[in-house]
């Protein structure tokens, strides 16, 4: 089963991009996926309500970390708006394609990308917009936010 | 780039000798052991000569050897096969929580027969304890099966006291050896074990043939029925080849003794070197285990993805993670020794073999700390 990933996933589960964390962050998402105990943690931050710099760290498999490290790249110098409009499907698109039973760790990288920036909004007392509350509370619900 | 290859729990290269020994029984002697003519008699005459060699080794008679087609059939055919034949006496079978799920899943299936299945924990070492097994034992109880070595862990649960426990109370005891046969000396008459599963490609023979002991005072029915092949309990034309294969495979494991030194010398030798990595911990008991198994967890990394970048570094290993399972769930064997999801996320097992060497150890002993500090750097713990 390790061996379905296409070359893609595995270049970047091999040489992952934009690891590591930020100092001082302007957003912090951490989410964990329930299912099989995965962690990731997303920092961004945010210029000119642009993602300046973006930075993970992720406990989980070979797709967690492909996807963890492809929608940094993807949410890179987007504005806000757009990086919210991001998902995992986006992330498995852009990676050619994930075996299905692996779907959900690419959730993953999209939870963490929108909590980040819930962090950031709700720092800066910004107005928060509703579908992305809805979302966190979604996350926060399943449990799939970590401590 | 050649790939070092340590998982040997999972399935082993064949032996050169054993290939040859099968060669001739796919061309020139391809004959039906049931027919009648001279092809015949001799393909009959290797079939019952693998029998032979293999029922000694266990210290069983021909008789009591049935050939089948894996260790998954065994285990189906003696479990299924004694609660079948012997629902007139009870309905209840004991089994650990940590058995194969060759085990497991036949015991779970026949509880949606009307069977009652008791599960027994181990202790945090992957242990039964005997008196456990007596205690469950009730008036209706008909079967005790329990595996002989953990494949994930490499536990050696103490047979010969079940064995006497199961006799005392007359209560069949059937034990899954896959793990276990040809590399721990085994005599199902001194250990009491009325029926025990054996699979040829775990000790370096073919895959696609197994056999099941089963004492020629035991009450068994088939579960595949036809013409009556290996004494009406396996019917289907047999696998010559294979049970060729499966007795070189036994005569080459002659020298388990010295073999099982060797291996848990490099064992050892590893076990030391992994454990010295920060936020490991070795999984399974340090003395009742078999030579040949390493099962280690690592803080901060997952299985998976540990697996994949030591492949990339040759090395063929195998982890617990519930990343790696179709299910999503930790193994059961390291949830029933008390490991945590987060620990048993980062298991690694690792299992040697005939061909290790040295060299392959040391290479094992260089690469993995590298790995997991490389994994460590993306993880958030
Ligand atoms: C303990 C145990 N039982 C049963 C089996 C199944 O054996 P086979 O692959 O021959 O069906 C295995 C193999 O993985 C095993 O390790
Ligand atoms: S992180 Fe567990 S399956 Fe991907």
């Amino acid at each position: 089963m390790a061996l379905e990933y296409n070359k893609k996933v595995m270049q970047y589960f091999l040489n992952p991009k934009n690891v590591g964390e930020i100092k001082n962050p302007d957003g912090v998402g951490k989410v964990g996926n329930l299912t099989c105990g995965d962690v990731m943690w997303l920092f961004v931050k945010i210029e000119k309500d642009k993602i300046k710099d973006i930075k993970f760290k992720t406990l989980g498999c070979a797709a967690a970390i492909a996807t963890s490290s492809i929608i940094t790249e993807l949410a890179k110098g987007k504005t806000i708006k757009d990086a919210l409009k991001l998902s995992n499907k986006d992330v498995v698109k852009a990676l050619g394609s994930l075996p299905v039973i692996k779907h959900h760790c690419s959730l993953l990288a999209e939870e963490a990308l929108c909590e980040a920036i819930y962090d950031y909004l709700r720092k800066k007392k910004r107005p928060i917009p509703k579908f992305l509350e809805k979302k966190h509370q979604k996350i926060k619900k399943a449990g799939n936010v970590c401590k | 780039m050649e790939k070092i290859y340590l998982d040997y729990s999972a399935t082993t290269p064949m032996a050169k000798e054993v290939v040859k020994a099968m060669e001739p029984y796919f061309s020139e002697k391809y004959g039906n052991p049931s027919s009648l003519h001279a092809l015949g008699k001799e393909a009959k005459d290797a079939l019952e000569k693998a029998r032979s060699s293999l029922a000694k080794s266990l210290n069983a008679k021909s008789v009591e050897i049935i050939f089948t087609g894996c260790g998954t059939e065994s285990n189906n055919l003696a479990i299924k096969g004694v609660a079948f034949a012997n629902r007139d006496k009870g309905n209840h079978i004991i089994t650990s929580n940590i058995e194969h799920p060759a085990v497991l899943n036949p015991c779970r299936w026949l509880e949606k027969q009307g069977f009652k299945v008791t599960y027994l924990d181990v202790n945090k070492e992957g242990l039964v304890n005997p008196k456990d097994v007596e205690k469950a034992i009730t008036k209706d109880t008909i079967l005790v099966t329990i595996m002989h070595v953990n494949n994930e862990i490499g536990t050696i649960q103490p047979l010969a006291e079940i064995g006497k426990i199961c006799k005392k109370k007359k209560v069949y005891f059937h034990t899954d050896a896959v793990q276990g046969f040809g590399k721990l000396p085994i005599d199902v008459k001194k250990m009491n074990i009325d029926l025990l599963s054996a699979s040829a490609h775990k000790i370096l023979g073919p895959k696609g043939v197994g056999l099941l002991y089963v004492n020629h005072n035991v009450k068994i029915e088939p579960i595949q029925h036809g013409g009556g092949h290996e004494s009406g309990l396996r019917s289907g034309t047999e696998n010559v080849a294979g049970a060729v294969g499966f007795a070189k495979a036994i005569e080459i494991a002659k020298d388990m003794k010295k073999e099982m030194e060797r291996e848990k010398k490099l064992r050892d030798k590893l076990i030391n070197s992994l454990l010295k990595i920060e936020g490991s911990r070795l999984n399974g008991s340090r003395t009742e285990r078999l030579a040949n198994n390493v099962n280690v967890s690592f803080k901060g990394v997952e299985g998976e993805a540990l697996l994949i970048r030591l492949s990339q570094e040759r090395l063929q290993v195998s982890t617990g993670s519930a990343c790696s399972s179709k299910s999503l769930e930790p193994s059961h064997v390291l949830t029933a020794i008390g490991l945590t999801p987060v620990l048993a996320h980062g298991s690694l097992r690792i299992t040697l073999g005939r061909y290790t060497t040295e060299e392959h150890i040391n290479h094992a002993i260089n690469v993995i700390p590298k790995v997991i500090n490389s994994l460590r750097k993306i993880s958030p713990f």
